[in-house]
């Protein structure tokens, strides 16, 4: 109980009585027993099992297919919390996708002195190759999955913007199938805004954003999957599958006739769309890692010709970049000429001097981030790091200050699990999946809502022990 | 049209799925034949196991492991052996990668019946299947394959994926079919010691269980049974779902399905016919007077060479 005090809890924020987006939950759940309720849990997993919801892990026996685990006690945001949230989301997805196309042409916002010119110049994440390069359609991010923490009542903060390749979405979609299969009842009773029609929105989006002048009648769209071995790959099957798309690997592709075309037992037919979940390094050999086993030899020059789209586009990534984040509400404010209205966290360079000592002087209470890690690698979380442990992360930090940012360690608010002893608080974030076209941009209401199993933890990522939650939106 | 790979793949998922099912059945006859004559030691018995092992082509792989061809050892390799690539456990677990990577082809019925197969069997087959659990886990091999089959004629649309399926099953089939007659074939030779007699009991026995058709080929020929009805059966009866016959009847068919949905006619449609004509022309008289063996020979050779022509003419490439 002394963690409620210290952490917003989304659905006994006061002990006495469910928040009211949880009112009509927390009533069906007072008449549940718990034993069934485990019991159902355990289905759960049979059921993930059974449709191959798997994440292969890395360095680990091939055969060895692991479950994210999944609890059922869903997440759930009001009607008017989801508004906010989307209206501050499209801004910001608007802005990325003008800074991206204003950084690969004429650099305004480096002239206007918004961003210091080194930040991007020197960043990895920064694709000469796409300066002066128009995507057809003009979109460069068609996916965007924003990272959202939540700390009161009306305190969401954007955490990070991941524009290069987000995933997640299939669990999306399959923890809502599996909470209808559940508890259909949950579903007559409250009014759950659906899910269902994101891959077909998503096969909306890519197919609008194709490029003219294809000699097919439809645009055809297909799914680049670096392949079977890759831990996302249930996702790539499954969003080709939904969206009726093909799911094709590098051995697939070749360039024929001036386009990405692929093999088929009828010869070679070309592609308009590439939904590629393969890194912008692997992309392409001949243009970027030569040793790239991944990617299509000549296909930067296909799509710097316009006869391709890329989903997303290449060099998104200075978008997400973790040394530009400080920088977002300042970008959002210069593209869209709006303040941002999701704000960012709170974000030390360590690059500048007097942050560099602060955070020096804070490590023990602070979180502090690789420029360029994912996955909840290489960082501190200060408040349960040990001594040696900070002091190790000390001596990395000093040696090459400008590859770490810092932030404080964020009160992340909780949603209950179901354990054995019934409901407990755990730190929780949220992703909602964006989709962009040339002419709209789509939002589904919910998005994956990472949980971290540990008591305690706040780390979320599934590589860490994280596991899912079902997101509803509610309707009005 | 579809991609060459998710062809290639959905034809090798349902010959492994086929391979998966035809070892248990051979096994399954093995094993009735050890049962019921295993008196002479370690004679008759043995002998089956080889000949079964041998049937299967992995004999060779066998006898670098084990120097006995005992019960046990030969389950357990036919089984789940990991060095033996033919094993269930190893085929099913390749027919679930196959269906893995070529799961926007299927339906997710198709996807979930195989992936439920594979996940039965390999916690089953986790460990060795013991005397008594033999039988279980036979029936749950052909219940697995059984479901995913149905899955298929349920679920599935009529197209070149569906050809493509089927092609893997059938080609598969009448490879495994050649070749438990190419085993046995000797047996089934009219030999002065066999004049006027039926053949020995065991051996006709092992044949016909190994193709699952016993009741069958009874129900069909009364008591009669001779070298030449036996082969006729399995060769050139088409009411026999595992005979040549009615495997190149299938071939044909789905090859002549791709040749009108592609508008190509290639290779692999021309020999498949050419195969299918021989068949229907031969008469069990003629192909024991121009030599038994060699016409399996020739067919073993062929059917090898029209699953090259498939893999080529369609693009598979893995």
């Amino acid at each position: 109980m002394d963690q409620s005090k210290r952490f917003f809890d989304e659905m006994f924020a006061r002990p006495e009585a469910a928040r009211p987006p949880y009112e009509g939950y927390n009533q069906w759940f007072s008449g549940e027993d718990l034993k069934g309720l485990r019991r159902k849990s355990s289905e759960a997993e049979a059921f993930f099992r059974s449709i191959g919801i798997t994440f292969n892990v890395y360095g680990q026996d091939e055969a060895d297919e692991r479950l994210i685990p999944f609890d059922i006690v869903p997440r759930i945001i009001s009607a008017r919390e989801w508004a906010k949230l989307e209206r501050g989301i499209e801004q910001r997805v608007r802005a990325i996708n003008a800074f991206l196309h204003d950084i690969y042409h004429r650099q305004e916002i480096l002239r206007a002195g918004r961003i210091p010119a080194h930040i991007i110049a020197g960043n990895e994440a920064f694709l000469p190759q796409m300066i002066g390069v128009n995507p057809p359609g003009g979109v460069y991010t068609h996916i965007v999955g924003v990272d959202l923490v939540r700390t009161g009542e009306d305190e969401f903060f954007v955490l990070e913007d991941n524009a290069r390749t987000p995933s997640g979405v299939s669990y999306m979609l399959e923890n809502r199938e599996t909470m209808l299969q559940m508890f259909p009842e949950l579903f007559t009773r409250l009014n759950v805004r659906p899910v269902s029609s994101y891959p077909q929105l998503l096969r909306r989006s890519l197919s609008d954003s194709a490029p003219v002048g294809s000699p097919n009648d439809r645009p055809v769209v297909a799914v680049l999957t670096p392949g079977i071995h890759n831990s996302a790959y249930f996702e790539h099957a499954f969003l080709a599958d939904r969206m009726g798309a093909e799911l094709v690997e590098s051995a697939d592709l070749r360039i024929d006739k001036g386009r990405v075309a692929m093999r088929t037992t009828q010869g070679f037919k070309p592609i308009d769309v590439l939904y590629r979940r393969v890194d912008d390094e692997y992309l392409d050999p001949l243009n970027f890692n030569p040793d790239s086993m991944l990617g299509v030899p000549g296909i930067m020059d296909v799509y710097r010709a316009g006869n391709i789209t890329l989903a997303n586009a290449p060099g998104t990534g200075i978008a997400d970049d973790k040394a530009l984040y400080s920088y977002m509400p300042d970008i959002i404010e210069f593209y869209t000429g709006e303040p941002a209205i999701l704000p960012n966290v709170p974000t030390w360079r360590c690059s500048e001097a007097d942050s560099l000592a602060y955070v020096l002087d804070h490590l023990s209470e602070m979180v502090v981030k690789e420029v360029h890690g994912s996955g909840g690698y290489g960082m501190l979380v200060g408040p349960v790091a040990s001594k040696k442990e900070i002091a190790a992360f000390e001596q990395k930090l000093r040696a090459r200050p400008s590859n770490y940012i810092a932030q404080p360690t964020l009160a992340l608010s909780t949603v209950p699990i179901l354990t054995k002893a019934g409901l407990a608080p755990r730190h929780v974030d949220l992703r909602p999946f964006v989709l962009v076209s040339p002419n709209r941009i789509d939002m589904t209401p919910g998005g994956l809502t990472r949980v971290a199993l540990k008591k305690g933890s706040l780390v979320v990522n599934s590589s860490q022990g994280g596991g899912t939650k079902d997101t509803w939106v509610l309707g009005d | 049209m579809m991609l060459g790979k998710n062809a290639g793949g959905l034809y090798w998922m349902f010959r492994y799925i086929e391979r998966a099912e035809n070892i248990a059945r051979l096994l399954e006859a093995g094993w009735h034949i050890a049962l019921t004559r295993s008196n002479g030691g370690n004679g008759k018995g043995a002998n089956e196991w080889r000949s079964i092992l041998t049937t299967a082509g992995i004999d060779a792989a066998y006898h670098e492991k084990y120097a006995e061809y005992d019960s046990a050892s030969v389950i357990d390799f036919l089984l789940r052996d990991r060095d033996n690539n033919s094993s269930v456990l190893c085929a099913i677990e390749a027919a679930r990668t196959n269906a893995r990577t070529v799961r926007t082809a299927l339906s997710g019925e198709v996807w979930e019946a195989i992936n439920q197969c594979w996940m039965t069997l390999k916690s089953t087959l986790a460990r060795p299947v013991t005397e008594r659990s033999l039988y279980d886990t036979l029936s749950s091999i052909r219940h697995g394959t059984s479901v995913v089959r149905g899955a298929l004629h349920g679920t599935m649309l009529r197209n070149d994926i569906y050809a493509f399926s089927r092609l893997g099953t059938f080609i598969e089939r009448a490879d495994n079919t050649a070749r438990i007659l190419d085993v046995k074939y000797y047996v089934l030779l009219p030999s002065a010691a066999f004049v006027g007699t039926s053949i020995d009991n065991a051996q006709w026995e092992v044949i016909l269980r190994s193709v699952s058709a016993e009741r069958s080929y009874h129900w069909l020929n009364g008591g009669d049974v001779s070298p030449y009805s036996i082969a006729e059966f399995l060769i050139l009866d088409k009411r026999m779902p595992r005979s040549l016959a009615f495997c190149y009847s299938k071939i044909g068919q789905y090859l002549a399905l791709l040749e009108q949905d592609y508008g190509q006619r290639q290779d692999s449609q021309i020999l498949s016919d050419r195969i299918c004509m021989r068949l229907r022309s031969a008469s069990v008289q003629s192909i024991f007077e121009d030599g038994l063996h060699e016409f399996l020979t020739e067919f073993i050779a062929d059917t090898s060479l029209l699953a090259n022509h498939i893999e080529t003419d369609f693009r598979f490439y893995r």
